[in-house]
């Protein structure tokens, strides 16, 4: 045993300082020259920062496109899913209720329009996204509150999907946070 | 729904490119031709002086074993001493507290086996310390440890009579400065180009757009998610693993680790091949792999796209198919993809919860870990797969009355009995597991624990017997993926899946290691026009036939009352 005993200490030891000092490290220097300078991309909003581009935050006003369910609150700091199997009865009241929720607010919308992440939680409990459709359906109600145009507020629905990636991988989505900047931004304007 | 299909096809294709080359690359390297990469020798001596190590010694089968069992005891005490007192350990700007120490008991055993189930969070569970020194240094090493165990069952397939199987250290420490060591550094600095942080400043607060206050978690996370794919490791940064929106921010670096965590295993069957200059059994065992990805693939793809039954009764439409616990900028069908690949190879990263696919999603992850060997963890999966010939080639020999025989090597009872306990070990341990959890939970639901049995599950019925039956098996497989509903932070879970997790390590490291050792000093036979060819593929069904038969219906059992139950009871 003595024979591998003192050379696996020492080896632990060079091994630590360079796999978990200097690599670190150096990822560390690359990421200052990164968008976010290695701290999370920031959006600014009136002078001041109103989120991080990629983390979803909490919309559940009227007046603005809603987020996605979360399990977590939209708490960026401890993030996760529900967990729930998809034949567990509680939950599936728990959808039922999002669902009379999204109805109640969206009058005139059917249950055949409403895509399922508008009523089901996502796995980080942070997802800034929706698909294209889970704003659309959103449009009617934005346009009553805000007095604008379903047409105008379409257009920044389309001006603000992202396509798949190279227009070939993946699916289309709508980042939330800049999509309700645009819809300020619109209000800003009249 | 056609890009999310070209995104998949894509995605593994780009897998194929990168680890064909890889592959050959490490069979120079390992051969010892000039490589691109020799720049980094002087480093290699560096570390070899420092450690007063001599690599031209060259070490039998349990003298690797015996390098590789020490260290690996060392990393043990290690890591759960400092998880322990990490709140007093430097780099903790969030505040985190210690680990109690049946939690530290098992994440110390959890990243040290190359599996990183965690039963904590970490935002709140871990601190910059702990996440650099304790878990994304065993990150490198275990997968290291596994790749240089593997690199001895290559010395030993030469044709060549010998118990010198090359020394440990040295294909332990080139695994790491020529394979995994650059491979992160690329994907590390792909990530940080595309948002996920690097900084060691610690947690941020801010008023968002509708006057909420939120905080967000960050910390250097690029340089641990790059290994944790790289090595086949799979523990996360932030609690929703690779979920989290700056752990994996947008579909570029979705694809970015889903080729990360499977090009090592896939390139390890072609460095064998070029390695032994056996090309052809190479194709072979590539062609068994690939075939039972896809059979566990394409039922995944299809429920997920489809979506849950119950949510369609409902008159939802799912133009994105099940969306709870996944993320819209991955979509079902690239889901789908990963929960397969991060099962098989023993990743245990998720890009969604796993816990809320469809019961055949989730039957067809259990299934991934239970056989665990299609391509497989760094290293280890092709030490799985070996078990699973020398099995194939002993009852092929016996089915034509033939003495058994791979690659020149007369394969004798010694042999089969390790072979056999390895892999009857494997389901013992995992159904041995289940059925103490759920007597504990049927008959003592109240035990007067701090986490009392009838508040484990985070689901009732049949799901609820997936959760803790999926705990154990990716703890056996040394996966770390979970259904993470489990209340699994408490000391029945936290130990008794710490045990599962070093016996499903090391015994089938050292059972496959022996084997080969033992092979390697018997009298090589050429072949003859009566030697069973491995290297065809009849043979390629028989191995696949004995992975069906050993692993997979073993379990049927447990599968039916768990998954199978689910599936035909969801309307």
């Amino acid at each position: 045993m003595k024979t591998y005993l003192l050379p696996s200490l020492k080896l632990t030891v060079i091994l630590l300082v360079i796999l978990a000092g200097i690599y670190p490290l150096a990822i560390a220097a690359v990421g200052k020259l990164t968008p976010g300078h290695g701290d999370g991309q920031t959006i600014q909003y009136k002078g001041r920062t109103v989120g991080y581009a990629n983390i979803g935050q909490k919309f559940t006003k009227d007046e603005y496109f809603w987020s996605r369910p979360s399990a977590v609150d939209y708490h960026a700091d401890g993030s996760g899913g529900s967990n729930k199997g998809p034949s567990n009865p509680d939950y599936l009241k728990d959808v039922e209720k999002r669902i009379q929720d999204f109805m109640k607010h969206n009058p005139g919308v059917s249950r055949a329009e409403i895509p399922a992440e508008l009523v089901t939680a996502s796995g980080s409990g942070l997802d800034p996204d929706l698909s294209p459709a889970g704003a659309k359906v959103q449009v009617a109600r934005i346009a009553h509150i805000r007095g604008i145009s379903a047409e105008r507020i379409n257009n920044i629905v389309d001006a603000a999907t992202e396509k798949p990636l190279l227009g070939l991988f993946g699916p289309a989505k709508v980042n939330v946070l800049k999509l309700n900047l645009a819809l300020d931004q619109l209000k800003a304007k009249n | 729904m056609n890009t999310e299909l070209t995104g998949v096809i894509f995605t593994y294709l780009l897998t194929l490119a990168i680890a064909i080359p890889l592959g050959v690359y490490i069979a120079r390297m390992f051969r010892g031709d000039k490589t691109w990469l020799d720049f980094m020798a002087p480093l290699e001596r560096f570390i070899f002086r420092f450690s007063g190590i001599d690599t031209k010694k060259e070490m039998n089968w349990k003298q690797h074993m015996f390098a590789l069992l020490t260290i690996n005891s060392v990393w043990l005490f290690y890591a759960f001493f400092c998880l322990l007192f990490q709140a007093h350990l430097p780099l903790n700007p969030d505040g985190n507290p210690n680990q109690t120490p049946d939690l530290a008991f098992n994440t110390a055993i959890s990243f040290l086996v190359n599996c990183n189930l965690q039963d904590y969070s970490g935002e709140s569970g871990a601190t910059y310390f702990t996440q650099h020194f304790v878990i994304m240094f065993l990150q490198f090493v275990s997968a290291a440890t596994g790749i240089a165990a593997l690199f001895v069952l290559f010395k030993a397939f030469r044709d060549k009579v010998t118990d010198k199987l090359g020394n440990f250290w040295d294909f332990f420490v080139k695994s790491i400065t020529r394979i995994l060591l650059p491979l992160s550094v690329v994907t590390a600095i792909i990530l940080a180009f595309n948002g996920t942080p690097t900084s060691y400043k610690g947690k941020d607060s801010f008023i968002t757009l509708q006057g909420d206050t939120a905080h967000v978690s960050r910390g250097p996370a690029a340089a641990m998610i790059a290994i944790k794919h790289i090595g086949t490791n799979g523990g996360g940064w932030f609690g929703a693993n690779s979920a989290h929106p700056l752990e994996n921010p947008n579909y570029l670096t979705n694809t970015t680790e889903l080729v990360a965590q499977v090009i090592i295993p896939i390139a390890l069957v072609f460095a064998l091949g070029f390695y032994l200059n056996k090309k052809k059994f190479a194709y072979v065992m590539f062609g068994v792999m690939t075939l039972g990805m896809l059979m566990l693939l394409i039922p995944t793809m299809n429920a997920e796209i489809s979506g849950s039954p119950a949510i369609a009764k409902m008159g939802i439409s799912q133009p994105t198919g099940a969306m709870e616990g996944k993320e819209v900028r991955f979509g079902p069908a690239n889901t789908a993809y990963w929960n397969i690949v991060t099962t098989i190879i023993s990743t245990g990263s998720v890009n969604s919860m796993h816990d809320s696919a469809m019961p055949v999603s989730g039957f067809m992850m259990m299934m991934a870990m239970m056989t665990n060997c299609f391509y497989g963890g760094c290293g280890v999966g092709i030490l799985n797969f070996y078990i699973f010939i020398v099995i194939a080639v002993f009852i092929s020999g016996l089915m034509v009355g033939r003495t058994p025989e791979f690659f020149g090597r007369k394969i004798e009872a010694r042999e089969m009995k390790i072979a056999s306990i390895i892999a009857l070990l494997h389901p013992f341990i995992i159904l041995v597991g289940t059925a103490v959890s759920s007597y504990v939970l049927v008959h003592m639901p109240n035990a007067d624990w701090a986490v009392k049995p009838s508040s484990w599950l985070n689901n009732p019925g049949y799901h609820g017997f997936s959760e803790m039956l999926y705990q154990y098996t990716s703890s056996a497989a040394n996966n770390g993926s979970g259904f993470e509903g489990l209340g699994d932070n408490n000391v029945f879970w936290n130990v008794s899946a710490g045990f599962v997790l070093l016996l499903g390590r090391f015994l089938p490291i050292i059972g496959p290691v022996a084997i080969a050792g033992i092979l390697a000093n018997k009298k090589f036979i050429p072949e003859s026009a009566g030697t069973l060819k491995s290297d065809t593929s009849t043979f390629g069904i028989m191995v696949f036939a004995v992975i069906l038969i050993v692993a997979a219906l073993s379990f049927f059992p447990a599968l039916a009352l768990g998954p199978i139950a689910e599936h035909f009871s969801l309307k």
